[in-house]
């Protein structure tokens, strides 16, 4: 299985973190981003997730490298995004990661999903009752 | 030669993807052309782009370049406005 991965199926987080079965972990620490029901007063109905898929893939997987060389306790890092129409409740996004011990695992899960947001091409557009807008970090274009 | 062209591949998503109705098309373009040029043709000749291309960083061949980056034939050019996943 992939350890980076933007897929269109539903993501399960007990598949994700049974990637990263090993031995030599004994801390597991799971970032699980899911669908809001309502953004600034509005009430989503859904989201629609897009991505440049294969771009997306390897800038998941530099964020996976950075985690590796800035933190050498962490063993393994799976992140999974989906694409596509979302409802509310659903699961955008896992990112687990293992290590021998818990500390500093939660700084770099901190760091995962932090870049990720920032730099990997994937856009949402929230879909309301009363209308639509693309999303992103920087606030609304 | 008047004929010498480069052929370059554009990608677009989101917001301007929608604005422009397509998701992508090929260009030709003079050898040299940077990215900055690029993006300053898409504008004038799809006005519709004028609200996005501001905030656009732009990647070849999947990864990001700064706008002086000149293309070359066969590249794949991504107009990626402001990222929001997660």
């Amino acid at each position: 299985m992939k350890q980076f991965e933007i897929t269109t199926e539903e993501i399960s987080v007990d598949q994700v973190v049974a990637r990263l079965a090993d031995p030599g972990s004994g801390a597991v620490v799971t970032f699980v981003g899911v669908v809001r029901g309502t953004t600034e007063g509005h009430e989503v109905r859904y989201l629609e997730y897009e991505a440049y898929p294969e771009m997306a893939q390897d800038t998941l997987q530099q964020i996976g490298d950075e985690i590796r060389a800035r933190w050498h306790t962490i063993r393994g890092v799976k992140i999974v995004h989906r694409i596509g129409r979302l409802q509310v409740g659903e699961t955008a996004v896992v990112i687990a990661l293992s290590a021998a011990h818990r500390s500093q695992v939660f700084d770099a899960l901190r760091y995962a999903i932090d870049r990720l947001k920032a730099f990997v091409p994937i856009w949402k557009k929230e879909v309301w009752a009363d209308g639509a807008e693309w999303r992103s970090e920087r606030g609304p274009e | 030669m008047e004929n010498e062209k480069i052929c370059v591949r554009v990608k677009f998503f989101a917001a301007p993807r929608e604005a422009l109705g397509v998701g992508e098309m090929e260009l030709e373009l003079p050898p040299g052309t940077t990215v900055e040029a690029l993006i300053d043709q898409l504008t004038r000749t799809h006005p519709v782009l004028r609200p996005y291309t501001r905030f656009i960083n732009v990647a070849v061949n999947r990864a990001y370049v700064g706008m002086q980056t000149t293309l070359q034939d066969g590249d794949e050019v991504a107009c990626l406005p402001p990222v929001g996943g997660g």
